[in-house]
């Protein structure tokens, strides 16, 4: 650490000097102005809106495909049903809700949502989403207003929690030893949590909403880190109650801001008071559903599909991965499967939440944001390969303490995606997205060796993986597989990825442990100045 | 070739790629069929045929670029090259084919661009490099045009840039023969052909009388060899005649079925108000039956009541209007000025001659990049010509689904010149050095652009919300052409205050 900070400490030194006006015109991370100068960032912001709508030039999931279609479909229903019906009827099988065909499985918030871009579609588009008869309804303008509803919520919800978060970090972390005193690294940050090339094909490529969870989520971790802990908790139980699947970083939340209460003179009453908002903020999404216990439970079960098996696909989690080896599904009943899987997840984000329950601190708290979201992916029930997002946010937020592990992340993650994004033709989005990543990751002009990773330090390590998963790529679109095994390439570009995935979160667990004492002193005596 | 100028290459070949399945406009199919037309004809035939109404009409050279492509295109899919049974053939290889090959044929203008930025023998300027790079190589007018509209001009205006370079280096030679196999490659370039021709004359034929008539002979023979390569077989087979006629289709209006924004734009509209004006004073007008916005017109340019224009009205406009650059290259034939001379002359093309394209005033603004870093006055004129040019060409793109693209890409490119040149002219509000510097800067008080042009652009702005919203509100589907009459107009504008800032700075500076 001091090995570190001596480091960074040059580091300032030299930056602070007045570079020639040539050299920093045009990367904005190599610009030596003293403050996030506004251009660039609208320059950043609006480059990576235009990947997405590039992006969402593509095709989207089950196009053209009878009779489930895909995702894009199971939006679109949900649009139709939360337009037509009550919301008593959402969860509800019915003769005009038929629940066997993508019946609404998240909680209220998503429907409400479903509710607000269906009354946008039914003035301009009516039969898009007229109740039964749009089924499987498809259009090139539909489409269009479709791509739109997503664009339009990414910039409405997502932006504007990465703009928050990036201006928090600069505040939190300047003079921390983690971050340059120059803006350019800050920008180049938003940049990389912007430009996530897998956030970006699985919303406006393959067609989900998960720009609004995990930019809830981004918010909410924006507001603990500026020490706003009553909006972070309403913005995270907004998250939660979009996608459930924004549980995964409930124990990382829960555990800084215990630890930081117990820090507190009155520890009760700070407990208390993010209580009352987190009941209230959840009593206020699922009003409708209240009046009874049943309508609540009715829900809930929908939220919780235990029946669809622990793991879908070929999902590189811990389950699906040694199920080769070990036949979970035959060995074990469902019952016995959802205690296995809670034990070995608990077990999973136990030493990081310890960890922050014991000494809190802003860069513990990111850390233990993946962590545990990790541990939620990799051991959690009925998980998809699409889960990969969450802990990929908090590794976005970590880029600049950790870019090669981010990037390194971001090029697995997306692979492990590799088979679906290929179902739903949108290899060329693919390439480019991704290309377009690493460009702007090893842009010219940013400074070299900013901070060095402890993360694979040995370069040999991962050459052998990434020659293996390069020529996957090209073996699952060129090859067939043998007769006998019709998903091997899917089994190998799973293992593959797992191998990483899992050498990672060891990583991060112990670089989480590690940095703790030193970090928590500065933090110390920070306050006591 | 610098580690840069590829990165930069790549991020926009990334945008290149993504644009894959946006929309395209018939000159999709115009170059499927020559791919066609080409590989599938003998040479005799290729300006003969007629299977489709897309005739070949562009030089030898560049039809020998489409056979070149159609060698891989029937590799990958033999249905792209079919002549009669690929007609309208879109299927996914097609587009992935054509569009990538647009992408591959831009590394001309990488080449060209990055040999352009880095040479700084001739003159100490261009200071950024980098900055140089981005405003050639991430056009969003190139952009719209080559990768959604459909053309190949990244290529050609890379032979354009690449001679231009040679010409700057001193080797005259190579660049006199990168020029003739640009024309021979599209002639619309021929605009540029006299000051070529006055500054080859005067710079490589100089020296004493033997060496200038020798070096004469090179030159012409070099050229000469090139032409004869490229349309040696017409002659052979007694085409020429034909060849010509296709190359220059007079018979099409003075103006194209949407106005380029340039000097004819002024003249229509001054002859429609006369025209209005007099019918109001009890005059007897003949309204012509034909009119400008019919698409493809007569041969003759129906005036109500201006003199009618003819081409060759048109040709010599174009001349006296380069005449004072070439009296400037004939006097005092300087590479550092060649730019300069050879955008002003695509710029005379472009306001004064027959039948133009809205697109060519890429000719204009790829070339003007190259020097835009030159000075604080190239940089506000740069950004100001570079906006307009590329707002003309948003009615190429009237789908809804290209609006929000060619809007964020000039919205971009326009936010990345404006931090650009601020920070490197510090003339902005970006820096906060500003106010040290600001002293020496000159046109700090008014910025970048001044408030002339800052306000012309605020009305641009305008004029896209009157198309967009106030038109359709107010006229509902009535009068569809008056919203592009107005960008046209506008656009008119803004191009001849270029042209006559370019003309200026000639006359005054080189």
């Amino acid at each position: 650490m001091a090995k570190t900070k001596t480091k960074t400490k040059t580091k300032t030194t030299t930056s602070s000097s007045p570079d020639p006006p040539t050299s920093s015109s045009l990367f904005p991370w190599s610009s030596s102005s003293p403050s996030l100068a506004t251009p660039t960032v609208l320059l950043i912001s609006l480059f990576a809106f235009l990947v997405r709508v590039l992006v969402s030039l593509g095709p989207y999931s089950g196009e053209g495909t009878p009779p489930k279609y895909g995702d894009y479909e199971a939006q679109r229903h949900w649009m139709e049903i939360a337009l037509h019906l009550p919301p008593s009827d959402w969860y509800r099988n019915s003769s005009a809700n038929d629940l066997s065909y993508w019946g609404l499985d998240y909680p209220p918030l998503s429907a409400y949502q479903s509710r607000a871009h269906a009354l946008l579609l039914n003035a301009t588009i009516p039969e898009s989403v007229a109740l039964g008869a749009s089924r499987g309804f498809e259009s090139k303008p539909s489409k269009l207003l479709m791509r739109w509803t997503v664009l339009s919520s990414d910039l409405i919800v997502f932006f504007p929690a990465a703009l928050y978060f990036v201006w928090v970090y600069r505040r939190v972390f300047v003079g921390g030893g983690v971050c340059d005193r120059d803006g350019g690294s800050v920008l180049w940050l938003l940049a990389m949590i912007l430009l996530n090339p897998c956030l970006i094909l699985i919303d406006h490529g393959h067609f989900q909403y998960n720009c609004i969870s995990l930019g809830l989520t981004l918010g909410a971790i924006a507001a603990v880190l500026s020490q706003n802990e009553l909006a972070a908790s309403a913005l995270f139980t907004l998250a939660i109650n979009h996608k459930q699947m924004s549980l995964y970083f409930a124990p990382a939340f829960f555990s800084h801001l215990l630890g930081k209460c117990l820090k507190r003179r009155f520890p009760v009453i700070e407990v208390t008071k993010l209580g009352v908002v987190v009941l209230a903020t959840f009593a206020l999404v699922w009003w409708p559903y209240l009046h009874s216990l049943e309508a609540f439970i009715e829900v809930l079960s929908r939220l919780a599909p235990f029946e669809r098996g622990i793991f879908e696909d070929y999902v590189a989690n811990f389950w699906c991965s040694t199920s080769v080896f070990i036949k979970w599904k035959r060995l074990f009943s469902v019952q016995s499967l959802k205690l296995l899987s809670l034990f070995t997840t608990i077990l999973g984000f136990l030493p990081s939440l310890v960890q922050q329950v014991k000494s809190p601190s802003n860069l513990g708290f990111l850390y233990s944001l993946l962590n545990s979201s990790f541990s939620f992916f990799l051991f959690s029930y009925q998980v998809h390969e699409k889960s990969i997002l969450l802990p990929l946010l908090p590794a976005s937020l970590l880029g600049l303490q950790e870019p090669q592990l981010y990037g390194w992340f971001v090029y697995y993650a997306l692979f492990s995606m590799y088979p679906l994004l290929r179902r739903d033709r949108l290899i060329l989005q693919y390439i480019a997205v991704l290309a377009l990543f690493g460009l702007i990751f090893h842009s010219p002009d940013r400074s070299r060796g900013t901070k060095t990773s402890r993360f694979y330090t040995r370069k040999e390590l991962l050459a052998l993986p990434l020659f293996f998963s390069i020529i996957l790529h090209f073996v699952y679109v060129i090859t067939q597989p043998p007769e006998k095994y019709p998903f091997l390439f899917e089994a190998m570009i799973m293992f593959l990825c797992f191998s990483q995935f899992v050498s990672l979160v060891m990583y991060t667990n112990i670089r989480q442990w590690t940095l703790s004492e030193s970090f928590s002193l500065s933090m110390r005596a920070k306050k006591h100045i | 070739m610098g580690g840069e100028a590829l990165w930069m290459w790549g991020a926009a070949t990334c945008v290149k790629l993504l644009l894959v399945p946006s929309y395209r406009s018939t000159d999709f199919e115009v170059h499927r069929h020559w791919l066609a037309l080409t590989s599938s004809l003998p040479v005799s035939r290729w300006y003969v045929d007629a299977s489709s109404p897309w005739t070949l009409d562009y030089p030898p050279l560049f039809a020998l670029f489409e056979l070149l492509l159609a060698l891989p295109a029937s590799l990958l899919d033999p249905a792209i090259v079919r002549l009669r049974h690929g007609r309208d053939y879109s299927a996914p290889s097609a587009v992935l084919f054509l569009r990538l090959s647009a992408a591959a044929a831009d590394l001309l203008l990488l080449l060209a661009a990055s040999r352009l930025s880095s040479s700084s023998s001739s003159s100490p300027r261009r200071g950024a490099p980098t900055l140089t790079l981005a405003l050639v190589l991430w056009s969003p007018a190139l952009l719209l045009v080559d990768h959604i509209h459909f053309q190949y001009n990244g290529y050609l205006l890379g032979i354009l840039l690449l001679s231009l370079a040679f010409l700057e280096e001193g080797s005259d030679l190579a660049g006199g023969v990168a020029f003739a196999v640009l024309i021979c490659s599209k002639h619309l370039f021929l605009v540029a052909a006299p000051v070529y021709f006055v500054y080859l004359l005067r710079h490589y034929c100089a020296g004493g009388f033997g060496k200038a008539v020798g070096r004469f002979f090179i030159m012409g023979s070099a050229v000469g060899a090139v032409f004869a390569a490229a349309f040696g077989p017409f002659v052979y087979y007694g085409q020429m005649r034909q060849v010509f006629s296709r190359l220059f289709p007079f018979g099409r209006g003075l103006c194209h079925a949407y106005w380029a924004p340039n000097f004819w734009v002024f003249y229509i509209v001054l002859d429609k108000l006369l025209a209005f004006l007099l019918a109001k004073l009890g005059f007897n007008i003949q309204t012509p039956k034909a009119s400008f916005t019919g698409g493809l017109v007569g041969d003759s340019t129906p005036f109500a009541v201006l003199p009618q224009v003819t081409p060759v009205t048109t040709f010599l406009l174009v001349l006296l209007a380069m005449s004072p650059c070439l009296v400037k290259a004939f006097l005092k034939p300087q590479p550092k000025n060649i730019i300069r001379w050879v955008t002003y002359a695509c710029t005379c093309g472009f306001m004064f001659g027959w039948h133009v394209h809205e697109k060519a005033s890429l000719h204009i603004t790829i070339p003007l990049g190259v020097i835009a870093m030159n000075s604080s006055d190239d940089a506000s004129h740069f950004f100001l010509v570079s906006i307009v040019s590329c707002y003309s060409m948003f009615p190429l793109l009237f789908e809804a689904q290209e609006y929000p693209i060619k809007v964020l890409l000039l919205l971009i490119y326009s936010i990345l010149m404006w931090v650009g040149f601020s920070s490197d002219f510090s003339l902005g509000t970006v820096v906060d050095q500003t106010k040290e510097k600001g002293s020496s800067g000159g046109s700090t008080k008014n910025g970048l652009i001044g408030w002339t042009g800052k306000s012309y652009l605020f009305g641009l702005v305008a004029v896209e919300l009157y198309g967009q919203l106030f038109h359709p509100y107010i006229f509902g589907s009535k009068l569809p052409f008056l919203p592009l009459m107005l960008v046209s107009f506008y656009c008119a504008i803004g191009m001849m205050y270029s042209w006559a800032w370019q003309l200026l700075q000639i006359v005054k500076f080189t």
